[in-house]
């Protein structure tokens, strides 16, 4: 909705001339210079020196940087713990934002409270929980090391903290809301009439939830999806607590970056650079995204809102002849 | 008999949004729920699609207890106010809906749709979404979606609600035209009494989540059940009077009200075209000055105002406007040829009752 208003703000002061209530110009550039130089020094001059220090030793050195196999290894378990929790929060999400836009029951309000508090804890924090309760002295690390799982004649002794399951925890906790918070509002925009519709007309809840309910809020879903997916892939602080930072075995991208940047070396840090320039690829891959989502979105809602469109031949009512 | 509503209630929150409510809907009826909104119309006609579980009471449909039936089996067509049209499908394939969730052969299907997309006047529209179609084309494919599986019922919420009044007026008598062809039994809630009047066999009329009145059009109309279909209904001229020595009398009016002791106070009601005029100051009892003339077309709505400072609505043609020589401030004589004595939302009124406008010798002593 943020790109509804800013367009609708630029469109407008293109549009018409300067109105009693607008600000005079020099405020008016001041504003615009203001803001355009701290994105110019703050956004898009690190932006640039990251891919110019990736580069510094060359291409070569720096697709080297990249197939080193702990880089790879990092790069291989960042895409491993994203293709966990990013679905994971893709079917709680849905869920919560089912349940949320569709009925009403006690507790809803503290349900979408319990959805944003990962976006109010700190990270170190989150991580810090998970270590309390999965690590060797925590109340389910006890108990997973008394109940070793059996599996095909071997015995399996489960580990939560540094190790994956314990990134993709920490992940999953922080990239949580992502999803819900993107399809709240769509849902709820959308109501309920499609699927009583679809309900009247014998739909089952699987049918009318697949072909009604999820083509609808598509676009609201993949603008999650991408911003839940970027979040995961780059978080750094609750996965460090929880990690262990285990070269080769436990590090994902982000704490690659900090352990080749405290390599020391200037070829080692190249190569945080150039492990560092991938996620600047991501977050530019989802910028680009989330905007044309943002305005497919837009496009929808527009649609929706629009009304009936009334040209001469959409008006033209059936004649009798068109009911022989 | 199609549809019968047996001492329904229906609760929100232990609030009864529908209060007791029986009536039956014959077979291939037009038959419309009317009411001012919040009256519990909507909440009925959800009952009977089943979109609604009642809290107490029984919903048959076709002599089958329908209140265990969920909506997805009951066979019914339901077309909601502001359409609900599948907004990622296009016209084909949301008038195809039904039938494939029925599991209709392909070619059926095709075939089905087809023939609808003939009828509703949709052809070339087939592959357009939703929000490339105009407001009564919009309705139109609801209404095509609803009927493509056969209901046994066609349901409508406010059908013309969503439509500017230029449409409006055409929707109407499509709906007309599409029962006479089709035949299927159809009820639509309305808030708007001319509508319902004006297309449907019966009307079921709710006050406040009890039904008022079901009837005829001009049943309803002519001899409303209770003051407050009276005055739902048409316009109605409404004076609160008191009786006194057997007349219920306010300002100069009388009416006859022999049977009431004194100090009885009477709701008198009249319609427009009861109120009589004429230039000749001497034909009828009493005096009045025409205040305004409001022009509807082909009738005119007069406002009088009586020495006694009481205004009274009527309405004629402008022929007849033309031919009493009518002009706003001129000086005229009155009569009510027949009024009722309402009642408060009791069941039937009194037979309406014609005045002799000869003021019995008694009542000219009291003048």
């Amino acid at each position: 909705m943020a790109g509804a208003v800013k367009r609708k703000i630029t469109g407008d002061s293109h549009r018409q001339s300067r109105r009693g209530t607008e600000e005079s110009p020099i405020v008016k550039w001041v504003l615009i210079s203001v803001a355009m130089a701290f994105c110019v020094v703050f956004l898009l001059l690190p932006l640039a020196n990251v891919f110019a220090q990736a580069l510094q030793l060359g291409v070569s050195a720096y697709f080297k940087a990249l197939i080193d196999p702990n880089s790879w290894s990092a790069i291989r378990l960042t895409l491993i713990v994203s293709a966990i929790s990013v679905p994971l929060n893709v079917i709680f999400g849905v869920c919560a934002a089912w349940a949320i836009a569709k009925f009403n029951f006690r507790g809803k309000s503290l349900l979408i409270t319990l959805i944003d508090l990962p976006f109010s804890v700190s990270p170190v924090v989150a991580g810090l929980m998970f270590v309390v309760l999965f690590g060797m002295n925590g109340f389910f690390g006890h108990w997973l090391q008394d109940h070793p799982v059996h599996l095909f004649g071997k015995v399996y002794e489960i580990k939560i903290i540094f190790a994956i399951p314990g990134i993709v925890l920490a992940t999953t906790f922080v990239t949580f809301p992502f999803v819900a918070r993107e399809l709240i509002p769509v849902m709820q925009a959308t109501g309920t009439e499609q699927e009583q519709a679809a309900l009247t007309l014998g739909a089952s809840g699987w049918t009318t939830f697949w072909h009604v309910t999820l083509p609808s809020v598509k676009w609201g879903l993949i603008y999650g999806i991408i911003l839940c997916n970027a979040r995961a892939m780059g978080e750094f602080g609750a996965v460090s607590v929880v990690s262990g930072g285990i070269v080769g075995r436990t590090e994902t991208m982000p704490l690659r970056v900090q352990s080749l940047w405290q390599g020391g070396s200037t070829e080692s840090e190249a190569a945080a650079f150039a492990v560092a320039s991938l996620l600047a690829v991501l977050a530019l891959v989802t910028l680009g995204l989330k905007t044309f989502l943002e305005w497919q979105q837009e496009r929808d809602f527009e649609r929706a809102q629009q009304a009936p469109a009334t040209t001469q031949e959409e008006r033209r009512f059936p004649s009798p002849e068109d009911f022989r | 008999m199609s549809i019968e509503l047996r001492n329904v209630t229906k609760k929100f929150g232990g609030v009864a949004a529908v209060n007791n409510v029986s009536f039956n809907v014959n077979e291939g009826e037009l038959m419309a729920l009317l009411g001012p909104s919040g009256g519990g119309k909507t909440t009925v006609l959800r009952m009977i699609a089943g979109l609604e579980m009642p809290t107490s009471g029984d919903v048959f449909i076709r002599g089958q207890r329908m209140n265990d039936v969920s909506v997805r089996e009951r066979n019914i067509g339901f077309v909601f106010q502001n359409y609900a049209l599948f907004k990622n499908m296009n016209v084909f394939k949301n008038i195809a809906f039904g039938l494939k969730i029925k599991k209709w052969k392909r070619a059926d299907i095709t075939a089905r749709v087809e023939e609808l997309v003939k009828l509703f006047g949709l052809s070339g529209l087939e592959k357009r979404y939703p929000h490339q179609l105009s407001g009564g084309q919009r309705q139109r494919v609801a209404i095509a979606r609803a009927l493509a599986p056969k209901p046994s019922v066609l349901l409508l919420d406010e059908p013309f609600g969503a439509v500017d009044a230029k449409i409006r007026q055409e929707l109407r008598e499509e709906l007309v035209r599409l029962h006479h062809d089709l035949n299927v039994t159809t009820i639509f809630v309305t808030h708007d009494q001319e509508e319902a009047l004006e297309i449907s066999n019966r009307i079921v009329i709710f006050s406040e989540g009890k039904l008022a009145q079901v009837g005829a059009p001009r049943e309803v109309y002519e001899q409303p059940a209770n003051e407050f279909v009276a005055l739902f209904i048409g316009v109605m001229n409404v004076l609160n009077t008191e009786v006194k020595d057997g007349i219920a009398r306010i300002g100069e009016l009388q009416f006859p009200a022999n049977d009431q002791p004194d100090g009885t106070r009477l709701r008198i009601g009249f319609r427009p075209y009861a109120v009589q005029c004429s230039p000749d100051l001497s034909l009828y009892p009493y005096r009045a000055v025409l205040r305004h003339t409001f022009f509807l077309g082909v009738m005119l709505r007069l406002e009088f105002e009586l020495e006694s400072g009481l205004k009274l609505r009527s309405r004629m043609t402008k022929e007849e406007y033309a031919q009493l020589g009518l002009e706003e401030g001129k000086q005229v004589s009155l009569q009510i040829r027949n009024y009722r004595v309402l009642k408060k939302e009791e069941s039937s009124l009194p037979a309406e009752k014609e005045i002799s406008y000869q003021p019995p010798p008694t009542i000219a002593e009291h003048i």
